[in-house]
């Protein structure tokens, strides 16, 4: 039945217009237009990876070399990559960001999914109540509430801990609305149908509902993983030991204490930020459908 | 089902959002220990205070940098790219790349460009020669220049995540509209305005709202390209580096700091329910 049913939405939504549509007129200028275009994106293209060129041009030279000619590559080293990868302990913030981003993205998960599926399809007094303060929370920045968690993850005894960079962001509203909204383009007969069969709420959850809103369930979780390992004020605030920092908090501790080594903190820089250009290319798909879920409709 | 979600919500959201509009009209002494109920009159008090009003000015300020240059260069990269031209894949993925870059990441890029002794700017000879100012005093360092600087990087940053939103969004643009308007002799100018903006609509408030929101917010960019500084002006000292920063006069002080956290989430919600009924109204969502 899952699998049926999965063919019946697998291909309806997000299909780019066919392209034999597209005059050629539009979109194939030729001669000078095309050239100049070309030439304009090229410039812009320049201007946008202009900071990125430098810091892995110092990154990959010795720190003399990096005063003397900052725009041009060589002499060649991998020697600074090493240094801040042991210096800057940054082996040991990968971990720990890794360890909580994959906590925050599973629990997100899970608790969304609950929650969207009991707005979406059980009835019960308050749901629209209930689901309009669900909403309400998205309205308040993290920002307003970060003095006081801390007090509460403080009296906790979860400074320096994973419980602490964690606990506080194990659901959020908007995971919630994401998979509701999921939810309810399912056709209602489906869920009809397995009650029939005999199929409890969590068994439909599992084996139809979930299959057929994978999409959305992709982008909500690389959405999670970024924004947790993205993090920065929460983990200034909570960690104060060293061996405990996020990538971020890290990067913070190696650019404050390193200030006259340029090279070393760019080094840290290019290795904070492989993991994440790794996830991207890997998940690149997700990422256009979760950055559109809150724009395109309304 | 729902219980799992309403608990972290109702004890990391609401609970601390409450607990705060408490605590911001309290006064404490100097250790924090004591602390005494000052009525909610303390809102005005840190409203008012020069430190909160320096703040929310170089707030405001900044917003005006980041927010239309992202917007401007968001939507321009996107229709820049938005043709079918070989090797456009390449330059989709160039200009959506600095979504990869998290705030800690894309600050200390430009810290390392713009630091004016070990910066690569300032020792690129004929850059330094053309500004000097680069070098000495540096543009970080600048009380002049200081807030541009740190914009500058903030833009950057966002411009990713712009770019992919409108290049999704021009994409859902029917290309029958814009072939009908060629038809009847509407240039590329004004297919732009009278197409392409309208269309985009939902996008750009979206986007609008967004990037303010992320302006209000910023926090990262400052504490490390400046420290809030320089001073004695704190001329980099946004809104929430007043609450957090390291450098920050109330950051002892759990009644000020609250108060000001709430002061920010009400001037957010305001500027976005203003944003929603101002533009909203003439934002056209199709079906």
């Amino acid at each position: 039945m899952a699998t049926d049913a999965a063919k019946l939405t697998a291909d309806a939504p997000t299909k780019p217009p066919p392209k034999e549509f597209r005059s050629r007129a539009f979109d194939d200028p030729s001669g000078w237009g095309r050239i100049g275009r070309y030439a304009l994106l090229l410039v812009v293209s320049f201007l946008v990876l202009f900071p990125i060129y430098t810091t892995v041009i110092a990154a990959l030279k010795p720190g003399d070399e990096v005063l003397k000619n900052p725009l041009l590559p060589g002499p060649f080293t991998l020697d600074v990559l090493r240094d801040a990868w042991t210096n800057g302990n940054l082996g040991r913030y990968i971990l720990n960001s890794t360890i909580v981003a994959v906590i925050v993205t599973a629990c997100q998960l899970v608790t969304a999914l609950l929650a969207a599926y009991a707005f979406a399809f059980l009835r019960f007094p308050g749901r629209t109540l209930l689901f309009l303060l669900f909403l309400a929370t998205l309205l308040v920045p993290m920002e307003a509430t970060l003095v006081v968690n801390f007090d509460t993850i403080d009296s906790l005894g979860w400074l320096n801990t994973y419980q602490g960079l964690s606990v506080p962001f194990l659901a959020t509203a908007f995971g919630v609305f994401l998979m509701r909204q999921a939810f309810l383009t399912l056709p209602p007969d489906l869920r009809d149908a397995a009650r029939i069969d005999g199929v409890g709420h969590l068994g439909f959850l599992r084996h139809v509902a979930v299959p057929l809103v994978r999409p959305t369930l992709g982008a909500l979780a690389l959405f999670s993983f970024l924004g947790t390992w993205n993090q920065y004020l929460w983990p200034n605030l909570i960690i104060t030991e060293t061996d405990k920092n996020t990538v971020q908090s890290g990067l913070r501790l190696l650019s404050k204490s390193s200030i006259d080594q340029p090279n070393l903190v760019m080094a840290g820089t290019v290795i904070a930020a492989i993991p994440i250009v790794i996830v991207l290319i890997l998940f690149q798909r997700q990422l256009v459908r979760g950055l559109t879920a809150g724009a395109v409709k309304g | 089902m729902l219980a799992p979600s309403a608990i972290i919500l109702a004890v990391f959201v609401v609970y601390p959002l409450v607990r705060a509009v408490w605590l911001g009209q309290q006064r404490c002494s100097a250790f924090g220990d004591v602390c005494t109920s000052n009525g909610f009159g303390q809102y005005v008090d840190i409203f008012r205070s020069s430190e909160f009003q320096n703040a929310l000015w170089v707030t405001v300020k900044f917003a005006f940098l980041t927010v239309p240059a992202g917007l401007i260069l968001g939507v321009g990269l996107a229709v820049l790219a938005d043709k079918y031209l070989r090797g456009m894949g390449v330059f989709r993925t160039v200009f959506s790349s600095t979504v990869a870059t998290s705030v800690a990441v894309a600050s200390l890029m430009w810290l390392f460009l713009l630091q004016p002794s070990v910066g690569a700017l300032a020792n690129v000879g004929w850059f330094s020669t053309l500004f000097p100012s680069v070098k000495d005093p540096g543009w970080l360092q600048d009380p002049g220049t200081a807030l541009t600087a740190v914009a500058a990087s903030s833009v950057w940053a966002n411009l990713g995540f712009t770019f992919i939103l409108v290049t999704a969004g021009l994409q859902s643009i029917p290309r029958e509209l814009h072939e009908a308007a060629a038809v009847d002799g509407a240039g590329g100018v004004r297919r732009f305005w009278a197409i392409t903006v309208p269309m985009l609509g939902p996008t750009l408030l979206f986007v609008l709202i967004v990037l303010t929101t992320r302006a209000f917010q910023a926090y990262g960019e400052v504490d490390l390209l400046t420290d809030g500084g320089p001073a004695p002006y704190d001329s980099t000292t946004t809104i929430t580096y007043f609450v957090y920063g390291q450098n920050s006069p109330i950051r002892n002080d759990a009644g000020l700091q609250a108060g000001a956290a709430v002061l920010l989430f009400v001037i957010l919600l305001a500027l976005s329910a203003l944003q929603l009924r101002g533009i909203g109204k003439r934002v056209h969502y199709g079906d």
